[in-house]
């Protein structure tokens, strides 16, 4: 099973004649996603490496299924290019580009929830199903199959629990970036729900960081609907208040979303928190009974 | 970016919200001037942090002379951090009620949040959470007239005044979504005599936007580092600790951080060189971080996007070029590792495979030293 994506999920690319465009729709297809089809406005009749490049995705609607697309678009025009692809009705829209103004984030995500279709990001690496289907920026070579469901608000901090993981020898079901902007289009919540009833996904690692309130609330639907095991990981425990770092989510501000809260509320929902990137591994492998 | 109180005001002006009458001034002559055109002013100081009052950052003068004295003891002096530049002087009103009004965005629910109190005046962290109305807003709908009357309702004001409320809600929202606001805040709004005045105003403009928002003059709130730090697409602040870190990705330099911290050292900024960046970008991030003098330097590299090898390279250069002072210790693993790791053995430099050990060894260097 997995969630989001499946071995026979079809992919469209937005923005697929750009340069990380072309680059990741190949990254993609060697990883062994079905792109079935991509959009640059203007340069429709070209392909890529065989992949049939449309001027609108109206166009592309007309000649394949698109279960789900991903957005290179920059970011001033990333809006229009997530109601196009979500009013051609595709289930999956992963929006990659980051510094989307967040009144354009607001009503894309107004709009998606509307139609029924989920949104990942904006500011993600995307939505991996190991083994099956990858959509989004994440190297190929650590997304093994497994056990393992991963979500995670940061990217390259994703890959690196993902790669200790693998190391020791611990595949992944799907492994979500929910993206490292303050407003996103899934939540946490939103995926453990999906991976609690996902019979491929025994356990799952949550890759937080301070700032706002997400983990907190996790930790909330976690203590009254989640059976299988949680393990987390949260970054940011060194940052001084009033700091923002890096993502826009990531500031404590007047108390609010701190490291020790987040580790106190996730602990009292029986979920453990490993200090250092390289723990999450052991606790996971003691949970699944390893 | 947030916005001074006196371009909240002018903003609020252009879109018909009444504001008091009064004017800008950078030096006391000035501010003496505009008093003797208002009468008995309030002389606020013109900083990015609330608590001014509690700083005596803000006070009243019944005179022309006593304003100018006001201005001449804010002008210059440091308030939470920031230099006075300028002082607001506007007319001392009467004020019968205080209210509180604000349009910002509530991540969870991923909508637009009304919060709306009848405790205005204070800090609104301090009002108790029963007092405070909140309405999740509907992006497909925006501001309509139906939200105002439910707003002036539990606010228990009636008539003329809930009238003028209700149309400086709308004139909120629309300031909210035409100049891509975070925030709105307007606390406390006053009834003064019957009219709805904004006697303060918290605009944040978001950063995202700025290239579609022309009207704004920069408000700079970050040091120079950050600032050239950011004008070669970095993400940087600055931290005061002795080690100099550079990471790829929000996440997992944080993370290096917690581990510096971790193992008793102090890291002297937060860096994340971001997706991607090329040599040039990298090597220029390095001189950035060199020129604050650091005793170690820790560089933690997950290739994805980010190729090992341009990492590399542009330490390479840095060194050749520049020369690097400190001792560096470098992590670096994931696309094109190899080849990185081989120019980094040209230079001297043998790097680690895991962040940790890479982070213990940069504040055992640090400490020796």
């Amino acid at each position: 099973m997995a969630v989001y994506l499946f071995a026979d999920t079809q992919v469209l690319v937005q923005g697929i004649t750009g340069n990380q465009g072309s680059f990741h729709a190949r990254q993609m297809v060697k990883y062994g996603t079905r792109v079935v089809a991509g959009v640059s406005p203007g340069k429709g009749g070209q392909d890529l490496d065989g992949i049939p490049v449309y001027d609108t995705v109206a166009a592309a609607a007309e000649r394949h299924r698109l279960d789900a697309s991903i957005l290179f678009t920059p970011a001033p025009f990333a809006k229009d290019a997530a109601f196009e692809a979500i009013d051609a009705g595709v289930k999956v829209l992963v929006m990659l580009p980051e510094h989307i103004p967040v009144h354009d984030a607001l009503a894309v995500m107004a709009f998606a929830k509307s139609r029924g279709t989920v949104l990942v990001g904006p500011n993600t690496f995307g939505v991996v199903s190991s083994g099956k289907c990858k959509i989004g920026i994440m190297p190929n070579q650590f997304f093994v199959p497994g056990k393992v469901g991963v979500v995670s608000r940061s990217g390259t901090l994703c890959y690196e629990i993902v790669g200790n993981l693998k190391a020791a020898g611990l595949g992944t079901s799907t492994v979500v970036g929910l993206g490292g902007d303050r407003v996103v289009g899934l939540s946490f919540i939103d995926v453990l729900a999906e991976m609690e009833q996902d019979p491929e996904t025994e356990a799952i690692v949550m890759v937080g960081e301070i700032g706002g309130s997400a983990e907190e609330e996790a930790a909330r639907f976690i203590k009254e609907r989640l059976t299988k095991p949680v393990i987390a990981y949260l970054a940011g425990k060194s940052a001084p208040p009033g700091k923002r770092m890096g993502h826009a989510g990531a500031i404590i501000e007047r108390g609010k979303g701190s490291f020790a809260g987040k580790v106190r509320a996730l602990n009292s929902a029986g979920v453990p928190v490993a200090e250092l990137p390289f723990q999450v591994p052991e606790l996971v492998a003691a949970a699944l009974g390893r | 970016m947030k916005l001074y109180e006196y371009m909240g005001k002018e903003l609020f002006s252009r879109y018909g919200i009444p504001v008091p009458t009064g004017g800008v001034a950078a030096a006391p002559e000035e501010a003496e001037a505009l008093a003797g055109q208002i009468g008995s002013v309030v002389v606020k100081s013109q900083v990015l942090s609330g608590k001014r009052g509690k700083s005596g950052g803000i006070g009243f003068a019944d005179n022309p002379s006593q304003a100018g004295e006001l201005a001449a003891g804010m002008l210059g002096t440091l308030l939470s951090g920031f230099t006075v530049e300028k002082v607001l002087v506007e007319r001392k009103l009467q004020i019968d009620r205080e209210l509180y009004l604000a349009l910002t965005i509530d991540g969870a629910a991923r909508k637009p949040v009304l919060l709306a109190s009848a405790q205005g005046g204070m800090d609104i962290e301090e009002v108790p959470e029963d007092l405070i109305i909140k309405l999740p807003l509907d992006v497909t709908i925006g501001m309509q007239p139906f939200v105002t009357r439910e707003v002036t309702r539990r606010l228990g004001v009636s008539g003329p005044v809930a009238r003028q409320v209700a149309d400086i809600l709308l004139k909120m929202y629309k300031i909210f979504v035409e100049c891509d606001a975070e925030l709105v805040e307007i606390n406390p709004l006053i009834v003064s005599d019957g009219q709805v005045i904004a006697a303060d105003a918290k605009v944040t403009i978001d950063d995202d936007a700025l290239y579609r928002q022309s009207g704004f003059p920069l408000v700079e709130e970050r040091t120079a580092t950050e600032k050239a730090a950011h004008e070669i697409g970095l993400s940087y602040v600055e931290l005061d600790g002795d080690i100099a870190v550079m990471a790829n990705g929000a996440g997992i330099t944080m993370a290096t951080l917690d581990l510096i911290e971790y193992y008793g050292g102090r890291a002297a900024n937060f860096l994340d060189a971001g997706g991607g960046a090329g040599v040039e970008q990298t090597a220029r991030a390095l001189e950035l971080l060199l020129a604050r003098k650091p005793k170690a330097m820790l560089i933690n590299i997950f290739g994805g996007i980010t190729r090992c090898d341009d990492v590399a390279a542009a330490f390479a250069y840095v060194k050749q070029n520049i020369g690097i002072p400190v001792p560096v210790v470098i992590r670096l693993v994931g696309t094109n590792e190899e080849k990185g790791r081989e120019i980094l053995r040209e230079n001297g430099i043998e790097a680690y495979q895991m962040m940790h050990e890479a982070a213990a060894k940069a504040v055992q260097i640090a400490r020796k030293l």
